[in-house]
């Protein structure tokens, strides 16, 4: 039997470590980052192997039809919020008939793909988060591989694809619902001329634009589904593990969308100015 | 359905295997062997690693240290598709049925047929309703989600469901946990008809002594890392239900029996 003294806590007792605790968080960090890269990667290497119809189409439904409602709402409201604040600031410097080319070139570029990442982050990668972690702790993950099937293969691949196929769609509703109540905004409320309106964002934004805007929502979408995947397979136990896996996974795909989004805007730009040297800028 | 190798003793060996979580030692040094054609039951008190152990037999896990034999040959020498192909062999009866929630009772016993088989979709849905009225459940059950059921049900959809893909060696995590003492015969009942319709190696991890009584042919009994020494073993008793109730040490008398004796005491000291 165990003869381990009583006494002995004092020993346990956590010290003030002002150095080691920042070092252990970017450990944690780091190894958490290693985690998700090797669950891609085994990801990845699944995808040749496809996936089953029957598991496919629901989720391309929950993914895709499920969000249309939020991303057109949202997508309408960043559309007119944009107008409204720009139209103040363009209005003292006579350029309001511009207000197009802004509030477009900004949706399709920037406020579309990452606000249609954000809803699909929040409604489809909680939701997928909270499943597979429901499905861990109630050992359903475990009865996968049992029967003979691949959990991974099973589980992820058609979330994957779901999310991987169907954001580009979304973030291209987005775009287009934003620009349209910009400009109904614009014109309607704010007396902007519709031929000005639609003139100069036909003269600003180019398919360059448009594109970059949905490769970026590409990889917004690969990175949801993969970190929600992630943090199902890995909650911890009980309803405290789902309810923080389902955080975790709206927290880290938020911040990994906005790195993404960050690190492919230099990208894109550095593409843009190699292929056109001789444009010094957008506007 | 499976190609048989020749038939070695034992269908599972562990050799010296430790699984740790973290910094705590769940299991260390098991050694021990299930033998075939009998059905074998792990007992022990909770916290001891009989679950885990049985998630390591099947490879739902892999151990921290040492190594585990399926029909003679180790885990080691098998590649990831060789162990997946191989674990069809073994059917688990998950200890809360591990049903899939989302899916009809028709689909999750379906579920392994159509991953690994050709079988038709006829010859599927026979199957499947045959696997459920062996385990005494109406065709009418199959179209029921598993939030439906009871949890007698639902264990005996979670054997059927095992059971279609007609393995060598079932797996039983805690069957007759939370169910009342008819349906808890009727699990054992069926765990016996299991073994005798089709020669199968039946491993039970259960703390039900009635369990033991009905079923067992051979017993091994397990006890808590935490309450020994460095030096002694986990597997305090291997034998047959006779010499289980009739041992002699402290420890299996007391957990026969159901007494606490001076554990109160015992667990503050070791905690």
């Amino acid at each position: 039997m165990s003869t381990a003294p009583a006494t002995g806590s004092a020993e346990v007792q956590p010290r003030f470590d002002p150095c080691g605790a920042p070092g252990r968080a970017v450990l944690r960090v780091l190894r958490e980052a290693g985690s998700i890269a090797i669950f891609f990667l085994q990801v990845l290497k699944r995808i040749p192997g496809g996936t089953r119809r029957s598991t496919l189409v629901p989720t391309l439904y929950l993914v895709g039809v499920g969000s249309l409602p939020v991303v057109m709402v949202t997508g309408l409201f960043i559309g007119m919020v944009l107008a409204v604040q720009s139209y103040n600031q363009f209005v003292t410097m006579h350029l309001e008939s511009r207000l197009g080319a802004v509030i477009t070139m900004s949706l399709v570029t920037e406020l579309g793909p990452v606000l249609a990442a954000t809803m699909l982050s929040g409604r489809v990668g909680s939701s997928i988060a909270a499943e597979l972690g429901t499905m861990r702790v109630t050992e359903q993950i475990e009865g996968i591989r049992a029967l003979g099937a691949d959990p991974i293969q099973y589980l992820v691949v058609p979330r994957f694809l779901a999310c991987l196929l169907l954001i580009p769609l979304l973030t291209a509703i987005a775009d287009g619902v934003g620009t349209l109540g910009g400009w109904w905004l614009s014109t309607e409320i704010l007396g902007v001329s519709s031929h000005e309106y639609w003139f100069h964002a036909d003269a600003m934004v180019t398919g360059y634009d448009v594109m970059s805007g949905l490769l970026k929502s590409v990889f917004f979408g690969a990175a949801i589904a993969v970190i929600s995947c992630h943090r199902g397979f890995h909650c911890g136990s009980g309803a405290q593990g789902v309810g923080r896996a389902a955080t975790e996974a709206f927290v880290t795909s938020f911040v990994v969308i906005l790195i993404i989004d960050f690190l492919l805007g230099v990208f894109v730009n550095a593409v843009y100015y190699l292929i056109w040297p001789g444009t010094n800028s957008l506007l | 359905m499976h190609t048989h190798e020749s038939q070695p003793t034992e269908v599972i060996r562990f050799h010296s295997v430790t699984r740790e979580f973290g910094e705590q030692t769940v299991l260390k040094d098991l050694s021990f062997g299930i033998p075939a054609g009998q059905t074998h039951v792990i007992i022990g008190e909770s916290g001891c690693g009989k679950s885990v152990t049985l998630k390591l037999m099947m490879a739902l896990m892999t151990p921290t240290k040492g190594q585990i034999d399926w029909f003679g040959t180790s885990l080691h020498s098998r590649s990831t598709k060789q162990v997946d192909r191989d674990r069809l062999r073994f059917g688990f009866l998950f200890q809360n049925a591990a049903l899939f929630d989302s899916m009809p009772v028709f689909e999750n016993v379906a579920f392994g047929l159509r991953q690994n088989t050709p079988f038709t979709q006829n010859e599927i849905h026979d199957r499947v309703i045959a696997g459920l009225q062996e385990v005494g459940l109406p065709a009418t059950t199959a179209p029921k989600m598993p939030s439906e059921l009871s949890g007698g049900m639902r264990k005996r959809v979670g054997l059927a469901r095992a059971l279609v893909l007609e393995p060598d060696v079932m797996f039983y995590d805690e069957p007759t946990t939370g169910l009342d003492p008819i349906m808890s015969d009727v699990i054992n009942e069926l765990i016996i008809r299991v073994r005798e319709r089709s020669n199968v190696t039946s491993v039970v991890v259960t703390h039900d002594m009635n369990t033991v009584k009905r079923v067992a042919d051979g017993v091994t009994m397990l006890y808590p890392r935490t309450m020994l020494q460095d030096h002694e073993s986990q597997v305090v008793f291997e034998g047959n239900v006779d010499e289980l109730f009739e041992a002699d040490d402290e420890r299996i008398r007391s957990f026969v029996r159901g007494e606490a004796g001076s554990r109160i005491e015992q667990m503050l000291a070791a905690a």
